[in-house]
This record gives C-alpha cells, structure tokens and sequence, in this order.
C-alpha cells in the first residue's frame, strides 16, 4: 500500500527495512554482509535496493570479512555500510577500531538479541549498549545513536551516515529485536528533501599534502584514490603525513585530536527526546524500545499525580550530558530502565555523581520491559519506598 | 637470461618508491626487499598508471612494504586485506588493486578470505610473500613452515605439514595462479606483470627467504645460501644438475600453475543490474 504525497511516500516498514532504506536514501552505495538474526532482512533488502541505484551488495565469508569490505569501500570514497547482530557485532570489533583511528567514515547497524554468546537470536535486548562504546581495544572515538521506532530508524539511519562522513567516524545504530522486527507507518522523506553530508575530500595540490593535518574542526580532508595524493592510510598510530610513528609528542597530538573530535562536534552529534521533564521529580531514562513503556508510564503516573518524566536519549555515545542534566535538574530521583543487567546506568550514575538516588529496573528474560512494570517502580520511588539498592532488580 | 626477461632500461625504481622513508626496516639478506622492486618492476612493466593503483597489504613483515610504493596504499588489519581489497575494488573497479600478504597473513588469520576470493575469481592480484615464518613477531611457526623445521613455538621441531597455497588457490578456483622465487627476479616479474594483466583473480607466491629469524635458527646458511636452497628445492628440473640432486616429482614448481578463463566476479556483477 503506497500513496505518494507533497510529503513523500507513505510505506509500511519493518525496522530493518526502514533501516535499509534510509541507507540507501542517506546515498550508502556499497553494503557488504553476513546472515545473522534478526538483522538478516537489512541485508535482504540492500541486495534488492543497492542494484536499482547502482551501487553494490556483496554477501561476504563472514562478519569480519563484511567490515574488511566495507572499510575499503569507504576508503575508495563510496559511502558503505553493514549490519549485524550480538555475535557478529564482536567479530566486527577490530576492524571498528581500524575505521576509528585511519577515520574511515561507516555505519554498522547492530539489531541487538540476547546475549552473551549465542544467546538468544530471536529475543530482544539492549545488553551492547557498552560494547558500542568500548567494544574495540585502545582508546577511540566512536558514535552511537539508539532510534525506538521504525520511523527513527530510518532517519537515524541517514543522520548515522552524516556523522560518520562528517566526522570520519565508525556510526553504529542500535535497536533491539523489537524494533527490528516491528511494522509501523513510515512517511518517507520527498526526493530530494534529505539533507546529506559528505566527507571533506581533499582538494588543491597532492605536493606536501599531509592526509591527517590538524584543521581548525579537527576532521582532516580525506583523499580520494585516484584523485592524485597517493595517500598512505595505516592502522599504526600515525603522523599527520600518514606514516607510522611512534614519536611520544607527535602520537600524544594525534590521539588528542582524534578523540577530541567527538567533542568538538557535540553539538551536531547529540540528540535526545524529552517528555513531561520541565517539573519532573520522578525522571526515568530510556532508550529503543523500552522508552516506548516508559514513555506510557510516564503518562500513566501524570494520571495518578506522580510528577514523572521521560528522558530518552537518541545518541548513547556520546551521551548528551548537557540535555541530561537539565532534564535531571528538578527531579528528585532517577529511574534507568534497560533491557540488561545494568549499563548505561553507570553512565547515569557517573552524571549524577551521588547528587541524587538512581534506580535501575533491568529485564534480561528475552521480554520487553512493560510499562506497568515502570509504573509500579515509579508509583513507590514517588512514595519513598524505593531506594537505589531496592531498585537493583534484572 | 632467456628471451622473456629482457630488462627495460626506462625503469626507473626510485621513481617509484617513497625514498623520504628509507633505510627500509628490512633485516639483511631478507628476500621482501627483492620482492618490493619486482613488484614496482612489473607495475612498470605493465603499464599501470601509479595513480590508478591501489595496494591493499595485511599485516608482519610483507605487509610493510607497501608502504615503499608510492601510491595509494592502505595497510590494514591482520589477516584481512583481501576482505578490504574487495569491497575496495567493487566500489572502485577503475583503480587496479593489488594485495600484498605473507604466509600467516593470507593462509592462517586470513586463510577464510583467500578461499573465497579465489571462489568469486575477484579481480585482484594476491601477492603472497612467503618466507615459511612469522618473521615480525619474533620467529612462530607459520602454515607453510616446513616439517621438523626449528621455530619458537615448535622447540621440538615443527610436527605440522606445510600447505602448497598454489594447490589451494587453484582448487579454490584462482583464475591464475603462479609461484616464483625471489632469485629469479626477472622471472618473477614477468609472472607479477601476467597476474597483474589477467583478469579475475591472480594468485601469485612468492617464495621469499627470512635469513635472520628463520634461517639462521635452522641452519639454512647465508642469505645467497638460503636462496639456492630454496632453488633446489623449487626447481630441480633446473637445478638438479648442479646441486646434484634427485628429481623429486612431490617437490614444488614454479611459473603458471594454473589458468582458466573463468569470468571474474566484475563481469558476472553487471548482470545483477540488468535484472
């Protein structure tokens, strides 16, 4: 069922495919995958869509493989992607960390199942919330958004190329099972009414050109292959020339800037939603699909006289500290609902540094949170009988 | 010197090497280097634009030495520069990619790519330089260290049998599939510049010599020892007479091994579009 309007076209989509449009639409070319559960229907429906737009779908040996690809796709200067799930998300790990320090601009969805190991595949969970954030080794930069519906997805999706192209950062979304595997309503973006970003390319003379110069928005010009530079990209810790070093002052100025990068740019890369948080006492936060029941509870407990309100944060890392802390400024307690054991709360807690008790309510059954589990959580914290280690449950 | 190694005189190798980052990190007597100046050799000889190549190269010892090459050059992770090698090529099919890899690089931590890439007969050229060790990290067993052979992970002598990589590649459906040593530096040239020209995948081994970790521990003599040592064994239809040796049929054989003209994965690509 499509109808086409001044506002574009109206589709049914599931998660994965709103994920796989948007790609295609933020201009992705190239996708290289591997089957996993439940993310296999991103790649189903890249290998239908990249043809139609000239670009390239390759099912790779494996998860690791499907990185490799898509980072010299990316390094031949065609914007590329790849998605993947628990397992395969560990195996992407290193060659994440090759995209972060080289800045090789990608994006890897991870439709997060539970885990550890194989899990459960078809189950959902938010448990790599912080592998996101620190799954490769060594200290880096790295940008992760978290959408909570089909329609977020695919315009997180689009937003996730941007930075990475922008920034020269690996991206990664995730979303749960839920979302994944959720049909909604999507009003697609009209032709030609996205903004897209490119990565800076470098322009002018290849003579004394230096691949990793320290520029004033710390994001250096990419040099396309081809264009002339004869550039030398390296996994070692490199010069501003590209070439390896292990120099103490040149390797301290290097990390420097590429870590600081992200923070330069908070502004572009920080986004979060925020409901009833003006007078909040009671202020949960949420993420995926698990705001959606804290976003009813919220409501339900307005209903009761229970003064509550949804933070949701919509980029994880870096985490948007400035928005959280005036969200948090009225509220008399927090309440961190995820489906794991306990991980972006440590965030929430390293933010409120003691200021205020944090609550925590976990589910690491392969259910969804449900909202009159918050409700009830909410109702006893705004009645004083919840204290931060009674909230301690998973 | 037979008819096909004629040598041009316009080859200039400076003019391709990046010599800013010279003395090059090479051990005396190591074969890499060899290998290096056949390599831009037969770019030379084969006419490719340095702009329009790209070298893809894994990690240890051979994967260094793309550096030297000036072009575009990407040195990435252990074991995967066929996986970057063929996203790069078929977002970028205009630029000639060219994947420099060892023997732990390609056949042990990337041993998974090199089968698939010679399956999909992906238009690269794999140059693989092995020298029967992990050389960088201080002298580990490879996959094609020979048996009984002395390393540091196999005090008692190596108990593991080395695999033949042109086999493989060739089973694994390579569209060509060469070996040479780095003594014969014309003839592995000319092999570089047919793999090189051959469209879909070119699988090319170069058996190259680690003198200082690998054949000093196993008493395999000087670097031009070593080197002819390796010839006995490579060649004996050639050398027999001189070393006065026993042909042994099982021994390994150099030039094409192997050619087909199996369409590479670029022409069977563009019919996914016309779908």
């Amino acid at each position: 069922m499509n109808a086409i309007s001044a506002e574009g076209e109206l589709r049914i989509l599931q998660g994965n495919q709103a994920c796989a449009l948007g790609a295609v639409a933020a201009g992705c070319r190239f996708y290289a995958g591997y089957p996993i559960t439940p993310s296999s229907e991103i790649a189903e429906q890249m290998a239908r869509e990249l043809p139609k737009v000239g670009g390239v779908f390759i099912q790779m040996e494996d998860e690791i493989a499907s990185m490799g690809a898509v980072l010299g796709a990316s390094m031949g200067g065609v914007k590329a992607m790849t998605a993947t799930s628990g397992p395969g998300f560990s195996l992407k790990q290193e060659n994440l960390g090759y995209a972060a320090l080289a800045e090789v601009p990608c994006v890897v969805a991870n439709v997060m199942r539970g885990g550890p190991s194989t899990g459960m595949p078809t189950r959902p969970s938010q448990g790599d919330v912080m592998q996101a954030r620190w799954g490769t080794h060594g200290d880096h930069p790295i940008v992760v958004v978290a959408p909570a519906s089909v329609t977020e997805v695919y315009f997180e999706t689009v937003r996730a190329f941007n930075l990475a192209e922008r920034l020269r950062v690996p991206v990664v979304v995730v979303f749960d099972e839920v979302i994944g595997h959720l049909l909604e309503t999507v009003r697609l973006p009209a032709p030609g009414t996205l903004e897209l970003v490119d990565r800076p390319w470098a322009e002018g003379s290849p003579a004394n050109f230096r691949p990793y110069a320290e520029t004033p928005d710390l994001v250096p010009p990419m040099a396309r292959p081809g264009d002339g530079y004869r550039a030398h990209t390296t996994g070692l810790t490199h010069a501003d020339t590209g070439f390896p070093t292990q120099d103490p002052a040149v390797v301290e100025r290097m990390l420097q800037r590429l870590l600081g990068k992200l923070d330069h740019h908070r502004a572009l890369i920080e986004r979060a939603e925020q409901v009833a948080t003006d007078d909040a006492e009671i202020l949960v936060v949420a993420y995926g699909i698990t705001a959606r029941a804290a976003r009813r509870a919220v409501a339900l407990a307005r209903a009761r006289g229970v003064k509550a309100g949804l933070f949701r944060p919509i980029t994880l890392w870096p985490f948007p500290e400035t928005a959280f802390r005036a969200a948090a400024a009225h509220a008399s307690g927090l309440l961190v609902a995820e489906m794991n054991a306990g991980q972006l709360v440590l965030e929430i807690e390293r933010l409120v540094g003691g200021a205020k008790p944090v609550s925590r309510l976990g589910r690491i059954d392969g259910e969804p949170i449900v909202p009159a589990q918050l409700l009830a959580m909410i109702e006893r914290m705004a009645s004083g009988g919840e204290t931060a280690a009674a909230g301690r449950q998973a | 010197m037979t008819a096909m190694t004629k040598i041009d005189d316009r080859f200039d190798v400076r003019s391709w090497l990046r010599e800013a980052l010279f003395p090059h990190f090479l051990c005396p007597g190591c074969g890499h280097g060899i290998a290096l100046r056949a390599l831009v050799w037969a770019f030379h000889d084969a006419g490719i634009a340095r702009d329009r190549l790209a070298i893809v190269s894994g990690i240890g010892c051979s994967g260094r030495i793309g550096a030297y090459i000036d072009t575009n050059t990407f040195h990435v992770t252990h074991g995967r520069p066929l996986a970057y090698a063929t996203g790069l090529k078929l977002a970028r099919p205009d630029l000639e990619v060219v994947v420099i890899t060892g023997d732990g690089d390609c056949l042990a931590i990337g041993g998974n790519h090199l089968i698939h890439a010679c399956r999909r007969n992906i238009d690269l050229t794999c140059v693989m330089l092995n020298n029967e060790i992990y050389g960088m990290t201080g002298g580990q067993v490879s996959p094609t260290t020979a048996e009984d052979r002395w390393t540091t992970t196999t005090p008692a002598g190596n108990i593991e049998p080395a695999f033949d990589a042109c086999r493989l590649a060739e089973a694994a459906g390579a569209g060509l599939v060469g070996r040479e040593m780095t003594l014969h530096l014309p003839a592995l040239r000319d092999l570089l510049v047919e793999g090189l020209m051959h469209p879909g995948f070119s699988f090319i081994e170069v058996i190259s010599d680690c003198t200082e970790i690998y054949g000093r521990k196993n008493d395999l003599g000087l670097p031009a020892e070593m080197m002819l040592c390796q010839t006995g064994s490579l060649r004996p239809d050639v050398y027999t007479s001189t070393v006065d040796q026993p042909f042994r049929p099982n021994r390994l054989r150099t030039g094409v091994l192997a050619r087909s003209d199996r369409p590479g994965y670029l022409a069977r690509i563009s019919r996914v579009s016309d779908r």
